[in-house]
């Protein structure tokens, strides 16, 4: 386990309710600083919400979420932690350029910094398009380059490479190592297996647990796959085992 | 509370509504016609003086309502008002970025409205033009308010156009419009009594029937003023940065 001191998230038996079901039961782990780290997992396990809880959107039952040693959603925090929600929270009535300058704004960005982002998601030529005219990933990387505003240490990105094509995804996980390498920390869902490859470390989810907190290839080493969903497959059978 | 995120945000409201010239020229014609229509029907009566003035102010009142009712429901539904949330951004700056925007729309609208009233409709006001347009922006903030609010309660666009007629039409009915508020019943008048838009109409009218400004109208005046600050502090209140 991380030393709480260096840990970029540190999420202690973290319990959500929602619709009156426990959607997070117990989850417990730590995020070290200036890594990428992928949280995969089925279609409804709380990927979401766990990343909810991170950025303290999220009303939760009980349990600790720090982030950068301060509780989620402190007032410090808000400078230093970008978001992209899973569907694409831009107004799409506005064009490109008008998004950004108004989040931008709101951040105390300089204006320089749209450009920045602009050329990172490879939309400069789209800045005067209205938004709810591009394309579904288009839309989603104007979300992203909001995100980017600022240049925040933690960014919490809910599948932001969903809908892109293949030399898309890779410029964008390329653009993702580039910033853990220049210090930010990044927690990036997917359920996507094959884009596990790409994260230095891996969180599994399954049904609001943890199922496995490693290396892409300690996983593999540690069930024997080739790959990472067949280790999936192979963690979920052995849960499933050792419940029965 | 930051001037830069207010004025930001105010803009970017403007800036919404100046991509959407539908609605822009609605917001202005659909007042002016309605104005001319009634002028047209009531033509060589009375009546047109008695219940134009008090319209000027129910027209800001309901569009308003409307306008803000649906804006903020697409704030919390499209995941922007999330995103806005995990900013530096207080739920003041929202707030009055919104009064500010939708305040000077009011001004314009209720403007227009009023001088083609005025002139070529021929309504007779007696008192000062420029507190007619005074009572029309605070009607405008009082219907921005009360949607704010009630939007916290819609879940669907449907659902937040249907509050329309449940909050603003018993208003309309009870403000003195159509009867006089003192000939009401009495339980009806304790109901109209408690209705801000009532106040608003009655300083309408006193405006339009005396040229002296008395102490009566700036009386209404601050409970429009008050209920306004209540209904914000309230919509305030139901912008919760953690959700369920
Ligand atoms: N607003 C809500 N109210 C009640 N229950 C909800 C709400 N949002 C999500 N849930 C439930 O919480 C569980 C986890 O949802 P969550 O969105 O976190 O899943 P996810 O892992 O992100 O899924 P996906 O990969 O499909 O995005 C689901 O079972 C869902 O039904
Ligand atoms: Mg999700």
């Amino acid at each position: 386990m991380m030393n709480n001191g260096t840990a970029a998230i540190s999420v202690r038996e973290l319990r959500v309710v929602r619709g009156g079901r426990a959607v997070l039961d117990g989850v417990t782990f730590d995020v070290p600083r200036g890594t990428v780290t992928g949280l995969l997992g089925p279609s409804g396990c709380g990927k979401s919400t766990l990343m909810r809880s991170i950025v303290g959107v999220q009303v939760v039952a009980s349990g600790a979420v720090e982030v950068m040693g301060r509780l989620a959603g402190a007032p410090r925090l808000r400078r230093s932690v970008g978001y992209v929600t899973q569907a694409p929270s831009v107004y799409r009535d506005l064009t490109v350029g008008e998004n950004l300058r108004y989040f931008a704004r709101v951040l105390g960005a300089r204006d320089g910094d749209v450009e920045r982002v602009l050329d990172e998601v490879d939309l400069r030529s789209n800045v005067d398009i209205v938004t709810g005219r591009l394309s579904g990933g288009q839309e989603a990387r104007v979300s992203l380059a909001a995100a980017l505003l600022g240049s925040p240490d933690l960014l919490v990105l809910d599948e932001p490479t969903v809908g892109l094509d293949p030399v898309l995804r890779r410029d964008i996980w390329a653009l993702f190592a580039r910033l853990a390498e220049s210090g930010t920390t990044l927690l990036v869902s997917s359920h996507v297996m094959d884009e596990a490859t790409r994260c230095e470390r891996l969180l599994l989810m399954r049904a609001g647990r943890i199922l496995a907190d490693d290396t892409p290839g300690a996983l593999l080493e540690r069930t024997g796959s080739t790959d990472i969903e067949s280790a999936f497959l192979d963690l979920v059978e052995q849960a499933e085992r050792s419940a029965a | 509370m930051n001037p830069r995120i207010t004025l930001a945000t105010a803009g970017r409201v403007l800036a919404q509504l100046r991509h959407d010239h539908r609605t822009m020229a609605l917001l202005v014609a659909v007042p002016c016609v309605l104005m001319s229509l009634l002028a047209w029907i009531f033509d060589g009566t009375p009546m047109f003086d008695r219940i134009g003035a008090p319209l000027l102010g129910v027209f800001p009142f309901v569009v308003m309502f409307l306008v803000t009712s649906v804006a903020t429901l697409r704030e919390r539904t499209s995941g922007t008002l999330e995103r806005l949330l995990t900013m530096p951004m207080s739920r003041l700056d929202l707030l009055l970025g919104y009064a500010l925007a939708f305040g000077l729309l009011a001004t314009v609208q209720a403007a227009v409205v009023t001088t083609l009233s005025v002139t070529a409709l021929g309504l007779d006001v007696a008192g000062p033009v420029w507190l007619l347009l005074v009572v029309a922006v605070l009607d405008a903030l009082l219907g921005m308010a009360l949607g704010l609010l009630v939007s916290a309660f819609a879940a669907t666009e449907f659902q937040a156009v249907q509050f329309m007629p449940a909050f603003v039409l018993p208003q309309s009915l009870l403000c003195g419009l159509l009867v006089p508020r003192d000939t009401l019943d009495t339980a009806l008048r304790l109901v109209s009594d408690v209705l801000p838009l009532s106040y608003a109409v009655d300083a309408m009218r006193d405006i339009t029937a005396s040229d002296t400004v008395g102490p009566g109208t700036w009386g209404d005046l601050s409970v429009v003023g008050t209920a306004i600050v209540v209904a914000l502090a309230l919509g305030a209140a139901t912008l919760r940065r953690r959700t369920p």
